[in-house]
């Protein structure tokens, strides 16, 4: 019970983030993502570590403050993502630190000769150490080509030491506790903080890859405002493309007004147009190029309203239908009705002014129900047949591939957050 | 007679297809437009014919008064009231020609002349009718009969009495059936006589349920006294000359190019003649170089003082072109009827000048009030094909009318325009769409088109439980004046914006969508967002049913929205009404690389079209170019 106390102040740091995300004052799922980071950072910094065990308590620590901030906005996935990654972390700092401290009590144990232990068993020992951590590294990933090519002469192995490699790691946890404790969670913090540093800059690696991708006099279309696709299209310009860039103004946000404004000020030759003029001119557009909310492990992506019809409106017509997205959208879960599951029904005011039909209003059916309804979604969902290509920080990729690009950032244990909970119950 | 029967309108009449023998007897493009067609009088009302045209038939009378009264209560255009109310006074003189009985007596004699291409007398020429009776089985006959008249004089009786007549109208058409096998022509003549009156005894009937199928024995021999051979004979004199003409304008019918404003020469030329002084826009759309792009709102008040001055402009003339600038006078339907209204004064103030002949002189006179139209906002294509309709009933003044003559023929000839074309079509098209809906059903519409609005509330009436979905776009927002009539006559409505038309689309079983234009080669030339809707609606396998007038067919066609469209004012899309936080783009409109596109038209390629409901019937947009050819004769012959 000693981690109850940093636990407690941590979780009103939770709270406040919360608190945040249930009012939607973090806007985009960027900052959304950041904030996270930097919040379980603070979590894992302030969680007082057991000797046993110190990977189990952090990923609890994290899943538990994890599971509060899903819980205060669902349909911003970034935040599951990010949780999920950070638990990815601690899991993979620890089994880098088993890996290496096995290696490094085997060396020990050779050279020191004092031990109960003969030659014979030195030899598994080292042997063990291995196939622990091939086999950890199996549980964290599912298999790939190379990790079957790489395990391929251990795996004899594994059947023989699994009694004894249990052993070692408890041997090796004793041998040099205080120093493994630190390391630990220096590395997890470590890597937070590359995380979200990844996060900050995926826009730059992303936009790096703009000329490979906008040629000269390209006619290219967008829809509402992403910061993504504001950097890549710069990028392009940067490098002496010229190109015209049409921006739908993403209607009842504007978000595209505000794209429409920065684009302009950086020079760009931008043309707004209304929402419904997306099908009119997109026979003379060659590309679209659109950022996302999140994009889920079949290849769809859930994007801002509207985008499910330029995307239509692009398959049509033949052209291609781009994705900028950073790794941090990533979301390991597959879609089921995500129009309906992950949207987000925004006030009515957006669309109509109360004071002008609130005599409408009253107009009521008789059975109580109002006879006037106002359907404001913010998202839509695109699915992977009508996507083009996905631009991350990592490259570009097809839909399809979209899984195992998934797969190299979360483990497969982490998939479900709210387990414990569900357990509990 | 019989020699010119040769020439070439013989196979036109076979190209239609009534000639296939074993053709799916349920299109009801066909069959519902064999009756409607009939109804709309080639010839009866023409002043050649006009000694033909028989006595009304009362029941006629109540029908259309009928008709009329359920077209002039529900019009939800603005300004309906301004504009269609005269059409209710003229109503009564126009009747006549909506007996189909008594119409299609009128069109009977020349019949047999070459000049028969409409296809309502096509049918019954000798040539293609063998075919034609051979196929059609008594229960066709029927079912075509009652369908097509049930959906437009049926309206306050419903389904109930629709079965009753069926019954007596298959009677009827066995009892002429036997007679097919006889060849002399008087003998088919009268063939062809007993079948419209069966068919007139088949509306009759509809009509008015109670009535007792005596009533049709009674007409019939009155109707054959009122067609006398001779009269024929100078309808087809009258028309060999008219159909010379008419291969002429066949030929120009093929439509000029439009003006491209890219062509700087013609350009120039035009803003010579140019009453209304436009500025060119700052930013100037590049794709868009070939359309007018002028500075909205500038030219209102520069215009409105020149009011006076202008010495050749009609007032009438003057002012609808001020409402169309300004924008106070919206939709096809309304430009158009306020159009033919001011047109309507100028020919009822003309009065011909010395030396000058009425036809040539008035034709250049609206030609200019037309190019004024053009400079104050785009014609559509509707008026287009209006403009076509006035000018050939100008053309084909007779000689020996007199001034005055001419000027009431012509009046007349508007009113009926605008009552047979809009006022009517729209009734029958309603009748047509209201059969689609079903109870429980979620109708999705898109903007605000008053045909569906009308269409929505005659359902409504009748007590079918469906909710509508409105969708809406920027600018305009004309959706939210539509939710706010049908919420305020108890529809259950739910509004929302065409971004999240694939949100409400899974829930939307019809989509009823109105039109500007329809193209001959299907596409539906409609407001800008109707693609967008199809195209959804075609994504989540929702029908979707363009409602169209048959006058608003176009022979034109256009692939891609490009090439032909009008440019909205560009500054309404930096405002947004009510939202004082979205003024991002208050101070870069200036600037050079920043350019606002406000369309205002798009294509809807036909493939995402399941149905065009025309007043014509329900047609697949494969057969708008059928519609187009064959109808559009209709406006030089009327």
């Amino acid at each position: 019970m000693l981690e109850q106390k940093p636990l407690l102040s941590s979780l009103s740091l939770a709270f406040a983030c919360f608190f945040d995300l249930r009012a939607s004052k973090i806007e985009g799922s960027q900052a959304t993502a950041r904030q996270t980071a930097e919040l379980l950072r603070s979590v894992i910094s302030q969680q007082r570590v057991p000797y046993t065990n110190q990977a189990g308590a952090l990923i609890d620590a994290v899943r538990a403050v994890g599971e509060q901030l899903i819980a205060a906005n669902p349909v911003e996935l970034a935040v599951g993502n990010i949780v999920r990654r950070v638990l990815h972390i601690i899991r993979e700092e620890d089994l880098s630190l088993t890996t290496a401290a096995i290696a490094g009590f085997n060396l020990s144990a050779a050279s020191d000769g004092d031990d109960d232990d003969d030659g014979e068993q030195d030899e598994h020992t080292v042997l063990s150490a291995a196939a622990v951590a091939a086999s950890a590294r199996n549980a964290l990933r599912p298999p790939s080509l190379q990790t079957l090519l790489e395990d391929m002469p251990e795996s004899v192995a594994i059947p023989h030491t699994s009694s004894s490699g249990g052993d070692s790691e408890g041997k090796s946890k004793s041998a040099d506790k205080s120093s493994r404790t630190r390391r630990l969670k220096h590395d997890v913090i470590e890597a937070v903080n590359e995380l979200i540093q990844d996060i900050n800059t995926c826009h730059e690696q992303i936009a790096e890859q703009a000329v490979e991708h906008i040629h000269q006099n390209e006619v290219i279309l967008t829809l509402g405002s992403s910061k993504t696709v504001l950097e890549f299209l710069y990028a392009a310009k940067e490098k002496k493309r010229s190109f015209r860039v049409f921006v739908a103004e993403g209607a009842p946000r504007y978000q595209g007004h505000l794209l429409a404004k920065e684009l302009v000020t950086r020079g760009l030759h931008t043309t707004l147009i209304t929402d419904s003029a997306v099908f009119a001119i997109i026979s003379r557009v060659n590309m679209v190029i659109v950022g996302a909310h999140a994009v889920m492990a079949n290849g769809g992506v859930i994007v801002p309203v509207g985008l499910n019809m330029v995307a239509l409106a692009a398959q049509k017509h033949a052209v291609p239908f781009v994705v900028l997205a950073g790794s941090h959208k990533l979301c390991p879960l597959y879609p089921h009705n995500p129009e309906v599951l992950l949207n987000e029904l925004r006030s009515p005011s957006e669309l109509l002014d109360f004071g002008e039909f609130s005599d409408c209003l009253d107009f009521g059916s008789g059975i109580g129900s109002p006879l006037l309804h106002v359907v404001n979604p913010a998202f839509d969902y695109v699915p992977p047949k009508l996507v083009s290509l996905f631009i991350t920080d990592t490259g570009g990729h097809n839909p399809s591939y979209m899984y195992r690009l998934i797969a190299d950032y979360y483990s497969a244990d982490d998939l479900v957050v709210r387990r414990r909970v569900a357990l509990g119950n | 007679m019989d020699a010119r029967r040769a020439t070439t309108t013989v196979p036109r009449v076979r190209q239609v297809g009534f000639f296939t023998p074993n053709a799916p007897p349920a299109q009801p493009s066909r069959t519902h437009s064999f009756p409607l067609d009939s109804s709309s009088p080639p010839l009866s009302n023409s002043p050649v014919n006009n000694s033909l045209s028989p006595v009304m038939i009362p029941p006629s009378r109540h029908l259309s008064d009928n008709l009329v009264h359920r077209a002039t209560s529900p019009l939800p255009v603005p300004e309906p009231s301004a504009f269609r109310r005269p059409i209710r006074s003229h109503h009564v003189a126009v009747v006549g020609s909506y007996n189909p009985t008594e119409s299609l007596l009128g069109s009977s004699p020349p019949l047999a002349s070459p000049s028969s291409r409409v296809i309502g007398d096509g049918e019954f020429s000798e040539e293609s009718s063998a075919g034609w009776f051979r196929r059609s089985n008594s229960a066709k006959f029927a079912s075509s009969f009652s369908g097509a008249f049930d959906l437009t004089s049926v309206m306050s009786s419903e389904a109930g009495g629709f079965h009753q007549v069926k019954k007596p109208v298959v009677a009827q058409t066995q009892s002429t059936k036997p007679l097919k096998e006889k060849t002399t022509k008087a003998e088919r003549r009268a063939l062809q006589e007993a079948q419209r009156a069966a068919k007139a005894a088949a509306k009759d009937m509809t009509v008015s349920v109670g009535v007792s199928t005596s009533k049709p024995v009674k007409q019939q021999p009155a109707q054959k006294k009122d067609a006398p051979p001779p009269a024929s004979s100078i309808a087809v004199s009258d028309r060999k000359g008219v159909e010379r003409s008419m291969e002429k304008e066949r030929r120009k019918d093929i439509p000029a190019p439009r003006m491209q404003f890219d062509d700087k020469s013609r350009v120039e030329k035009a803003k010579k003649r140019a009453v209304v002084n436009q500025s060119e826009a700052r930013n100037r759309v590049e794709l868009f170089r070939h359309l007018p792009q002028y500075e909205h709102g500038t030219q209102l008040p520069d215009l409105e003082s020149k009011f006076f001055q202008l010495d050749p402009m009609h007032p009438a003339v003057y002012k609808v072109g001020l409402q169309y600038l300004a924008g106070d006078i919206s939709g096809g339907n309304a430009r158009c009827i306020a159009m033919l209204q001011a047109f309507q004064e100028v020919i009822k103030d003309y009065s011909t000048p010395p030396e000058k002949s009425l036809t040539r002189d008035l034709t250049a006179k609206i030609s200019s009030f037309v190019s004024f139209f053009t400079e104050c906002r785009p014609l559509s294509m509707s008026m287009g094909n209006t403009i076509r309709f006035l000018k050939s009933r100008i053309a084909k003044l007779p000689l020996t009318f007199s001034e005055s003559e001419a000027k009431a023929s012509l009046c007349a000839d508007i009113d009926r325009f605008i009552n047979e074309k809009i006022v009517l079509a729209d009734n029958v098209i309603i009748r047509h769409a209201v059969t689609k809906i079903m109870d429980g059903d979620v109708l999705l519409t898109y903007g605000s088109s008053c045909v569906v609005e009308m269409i929505l509330l005659y359902a409504h009436e009748l007590g079918k439980q469906f909710r509508v979905v409105i969708v809406d776009s920027r600018p305009k927002l004309k959706g939210q004046a539509l939710l706010r009539r049908l919420v305020g006559k108890g529809l259950s409505c739910t509004y929302t914006h065409i971004n999240a038309v694939s949100y409400i689309m899974h829930e939307v079983t019809r989509v009823f969508l109105g039109s500007s234009s329809v193209l001959s080669n299907g596409t539906v030339y409609s407001r800008v967002g109707t693609a967008c809707v199809a195209m959804v609606a075609h994504a989540f396998h929702v029908p979707v049913l363009i409602c169209c007038e048959a006058y608003k067919f176009h022979e034109r066609v256009l692939l891609d929205s490009i090439c032909s469209n009008e440019l909205g004012d560009p500054d309404a899309l930096s405002k947004v009404p009510g939202r004082m936080d979205i003024n991002y783009l208050d101070d870069l409109t200036n600037k050079d690389n920043m350019q606002l596109l406000n369309l205002m038209y798009d294509a809807t390629p036909s493939e995402y079209v399941s149905m065009i409901i025309t007043d014509y019937g329900m047609i697949p947009p494969t057969s708008v170019p059928v519609i187009v050819r064959e109808y559009g004769r209709e406006y030089l012959w009327i």
